[in-house]
């Protein structure tokens, strides 16, 4: 123990603090440090987000915690995503539908150095672009699929690659989705070059009340997860509600076997987790003893602590409606409900919430809380001015995306409700974007986003209408006219149709 | 459209059974045998059966007039390999009478009396076009699933067109799991029984039945002896492009076999093959990922490969929401449209398409006498559309089953019209309807 460190050099102070090898050594160093001054200081030196600065001039007593959320890293995998180079691009005389609801007919959309500049009627070419002439095609922010389990069930589906659900407990919030991540999933590339794929949330299955930790990934094949992940986006907490955890769980003999056993579970586990995130609040301002690490219980802080965003599968309105009251009683906000089969039943209840909904165009019937599908799913929420969003939860949906919200808009029409394609577009841009709390940096095509970009070439509504290039932040990784640009993961190297068009 | 469905209104109070005589004009008609779409077309059902369809055909006198206003019309479609009619939910088993994993008998099971006109899965198809389905039985305790069936998608409570109208086998890595463990053990256990078919057709009074300890019933064996003759098609579940040659060799050794491939993920790859075998396939249309070991080369370009090759190739949803989403061939059937746009990708024409989803399947099974296009001589199914029955979106507006007018609405529309409006009313939702 070092006793020559009166007059704080903070900087210096703040880096040992750092590099201390122990809380006990950290609190000792700490304790060092007089005034709340030096204590401001320190809220900067720590890898993680979050946390408010002591006010320098503040007079309460001095906080020998290790401030707001730093009591442990928030963000140990980071994303090592780095855009690909690309050039700067003009598309001129295209059909725009911006994402946002925003519709340009024989307009431009110009992009440089990884992000959006400029959309609008007319847009003068800068010297050096590439200029693509988008007569009769469509352009779109590129698709964001809220509900995909590439990577953690890739293909080929054989045991050895069965990641996606940690079905040997009820309660896994500890498991991380990302930690499944396979990057070689063949997978990746049907939804980039068929379905126009840029972003997608890869969350645990449905085996578990608690799933575990999701993660937002770029559609761009790397060598690791980590130069997958979508740089700064925020976890998410893959809960299941209904068939699935009690057929898992009762057929074991073990809790829940019912649906209120799958209640009573959860609200349990919530009650331990407001219990945890008390004792590391404390912690965390006012120092003392660090409470035991529990990694679940990590995951379901965050949630009550409003970092992590929830996605529930919920299926019945009942039961989305006990979700939303269970939520109120801990804290914490429903986020999305997916596949909310029945979320047209409750369309009020999900907006006075302000919950959304990822749904299926037309799948119905395979279980009892999919009975009452109806096709008009998504118009109604967005008729009855609640969030919906279109979601895939299918290797093969995801690459068709485009076709699944062209079913729900023939079925408004015929219904009687006819929503424009610059609405409908929505549902699988800036509404799953914000679903994942990314929309402040894609899902539209707006000025200084990233230019994640589609070129149609036709009309996406239409089935005859496939991706003609797909830009990731500037970047063109799908041409269809060019075999180069057209990727193939490690695994479909040298098999029978490696570098087949699929 | 408004005009069409109050004229359906008018005409389809009720719903006789049997067959009707009816004439479909002024329709922009497909009669789906690969040809493009003609203006001004003409179709006269008698008695339940096409008797002519084309632009200019004449109307006899006394037959009812259904005006298409323009509009498609197009052959019923035929859905080439579902499980329709014997699933009401798949996750509830007592309602899934397509496998008996308990049951002595494999190859003797017979789809037919399972079939349920009632299924809301039959519903549903119908009001989206589809007229005929194959109706196939899933393999449990051996290779051989047993005998599927040729249904209607009709109201009435006579659903079946045609019992014991194929065996469906399993092969490749499902066979192997069904034979014992492996591929070999599926082949040995294909031998053997067809060993002891011709063993029971020699002389049936003396074939020893071992009853359920054997792998052949005297009911097996006997439900197999109009497939070595040739009576009845094989469907045969295969993908990977050896195992597609395995079976197409067991005609050298029963070479009155009527085989038929359902699924071939990897057709394209031997396609020549199949073709000079005069094999036909019912194939799955978008699969594109290697899935299994079984199809690293799936590509959606499959079906218009083989198709090139001369292979007679109708589309079937093989393990794929086959119960319930039969109506999902018309997109299939569109985006392999979709694909003669895409350079290196093999895709079909318009014609071409809605044959795989029509007369290809119902060729396939030997049936194309009956049903799958308005050609003379098949059953009156019709089907008036609102727009291209190939793009998303497009509704069935008319459906006709042997020239009978069918209703097309289904529970999903009621809990639509229930809910459209969420609101609140001054009784429960419960008493709305």
């Amino acid at each position: 123990m070092r006793a020559t460190l009166f007059v704080p050099n903070v900087a210096a102070i703040a880096r040992r603090i750092d590099r201390a090898a122990s809380d006990r050594e950290k609190q000792a160093l700490i304790r060092i440090i007089i005034g709340t001054a030096a204590a401001a200081t320190l809220a900067a030196c720590s890898a993680t987000a979050g946390g408010k600065p002591q006010s320098a001039s503040s007079e309460a007593p001095a906080k020998k915690g290790p401030g707001k959320n730093k009591g442990y890293d928030h963000n140990p995998y980071p994303s090592t995503y780095k855009p690909y180079p690309g050039v700067p691009t003009l598309l001129t005389n295209v059909t725009i539908l911006d994402g946002e609801g925003g519709k340009i007919e024989r307009g431009a959309v110009l992009f440089r150095d990884g992000k959006i500049v400029e959309v609008g009627q007319s847009i003068a070419a800068p010297e050096g672009a590439t200029v693509i002439d988008g007569a009769g095609k469509y352009v779109t922010p590129g698709v964001i699929d809220v509900h995909s389990h590439l990577g953690d069930y890739p293909s080929p589906g054989v045991q050895a690659h069965s990641d996606g659900n940690e079905a040997t407990g009820p309660v896994t919030a500890e498991v991380w989705a990302e930690h499944s991540v396979w990057p070689q999933d063949p997978g990746f590339s049907r939804a980039l070059a068929n379905g126009g794929v840029t972003t997608l949330q890869i969350l645990p299955g449905s085996a578990n009340l608690f799933g575990g930790r999701s993660v937002t990934l770029k559609n761009v094949y790397a060598r690791t997860m980590q130069g997958m992940k979508f740089p700064g986006a925020p976890y998410g907490l893959k809960m299941a509600c209904g068939e699935n955890p009690k057929r898992v769980y009762g057929g074991k003999g073990r809790m829940p076997s019912t649906r209120m056993g799958n209640i009573a579970v959860d609200r349990q586990t919530w009650a331990r987790a407001q219990d945890y995130k008390k004792r590391w609040d404390r912690y965390e301002e006012q120092g003392g003893e660090a409470p035991s690490r529990d990694m679940a219980m990590d995951t379901l802080r965050g949630v009550l602590a409003g970092e992590i965003i929830v996605h529930n599968h919920c299926y019945r309105a009942d039961e989305m409606a006990i979700v939303l009251d269970m939520a109120k009683e801990f804290g914490y906000k429903v986020g999305t409900f997916h596949h909310a089969v029945e979320a047209y039943k409750i369309a009020d209840l999900l907006k006075a919430n302000g919950t959304c909904a990822a749904v299926w165009a037309d799948w119905w019937g395979f279980k009892m809380e999919s009975y009452d599908a109806v096709s008009e799913n998504l118009a109604i929420l967005e008729r009855e001015g609640a969030c919906g969003m279109i979601h895939s939860d299918d290797a093969n949906g995801i690459q068709r995306l485009n076709q699944e919200i062209a079913k729900v808009r023939a079925a408004a029409k015929r219904a009687g409700f006819v929503i424009p394609e610059e609405i409908a577009w929505k549902w699988a841009a800036i509404t799953p974007a914000k679903a994942l709390g990314i929309d402040n940096v894609t899902g539209s095509l707006k000025a200084g986003k990233m230019a994640d970009v589609v070129l149609w070439n036709g009309n996406p509504f239409s089935v005859y209408t496939r991706p003609e290039k797909v830009w990731v932040d500037g970047a063109l990784l799908f041409d269809m006219h060019n075999p180069k640009l057209r990727p193939v993961s490690d695994f479909e190297l040298g098999q029978p149709g490696s570098g087949d068009v699929k | 459209m408004k005009k069409l469905l109050m004229a359906a209104a008018a005409m389809s109070a009720a719903f006789p059974a049997a067959a009707q005589t009816v004439a479909v004009t002024n329709a922009r008609l497909v009669i789906g045998d690969g040809s493009a779409p003609v203006e001004g077309g003409t179709v006269v059902v008698r008695d339940g059966r096409v008797v002519a369809a084309g632009a200019g055909v004449a109307v006899p006198a006394g037959v009812p007039v259904v005006d298409a206003g323009g509009h498609w019309v197009t052959p019923g479609l035929f859905a080439g390999f579902t499980r329709m009619g014997i699933v009401e939910v798949d996750g509830v088993s007592e309602t899934d009478d397509s496998a008996a994993a308990n049951s002595p008998f494999n190859a003797a099971l017979d789809v037919s009396p399972a079939v349920n006109p009632k299924t809301s899965a039959i519903t549903l198809n119908r009001a989206e076009g589809i007229t005929r389905a194959v109706v196939a039985p899933e393999a449990r305790g051996s290779i051989f699933a047993g005998q599927g069936a040729i249904i209607d998608l009709g109201t009435d409570m006579d659903p079946v067109s045609k019992p014991r109208a194929f065996q469906f086998m399993v092969y490749g890595e499902e066979g192997g799991r069904r034979a014992g463990g492996s591929r070999p053990a599926a082949i040995a256990m294909l031998k053997n029984i067809l060993f002891e078919v011709r063993d029971y057709a020699r002389a049936p009074a003396s074939f020893a039945d071992r009853g359920k300890d054997a792998l052949l019933t005297r009911a097996d064996a006997q439900a197999l002896v109009p497939v070595v003759t040739g009576q009845v098609p094989l469907l045969v579940h295969v993908e990977r492009a050896s195992d597609i040659l395995v079976v197409l060799d067991l005609k050298r050794e029963v070479p009155a076999l009527k085989l038929v491939l359902v699924g071939a993920n990897e057709g394209w790859t031997v396609a020549r093959q199949i073709a000079a075998a005069k094999v036909p396939v019912i194939a799955s249309a978008l699969a594109d990922l290697p899935e299994s070991f079984e199809q690293l080369a799936a590509t959606q370009s499959n079906i218009g490969r083989m198709q090139a090759a001369g292979v007679l190739v109708g589309i079937g949803m093989i393990n794929d929401n086959e119960a319930r989403q039969a109506r999902l061939v018309k997109q299939y059937a569109g985006n392999l449209v979709a694909l003669t746009k895409v350079p290196g990708a093999s895709g079909l024409d318009w014609g071409q398409a809605f044959a795989t989803i029509s007369s290809k399947p119902a060729e396939a099974m030997g049936l194309g006498g009956d049903y799958g296009s308005l050609r003379p001589g098949r059953r009156g199914d019709v089907v008036v559309w609102d727009g291209d029955p190939l793009e998303i979106g497009t509704a069935a507006v008319r459906v006709f089953i042997d020239g009978v007018e069918q209703p097309i609405e289904t529970r999903q529309d009621q809990l639509r019209k229930r809910y459209f409006d969420p609101k609140e009313g001054a009784l429960p939702k419960a008493y709305e309807r």
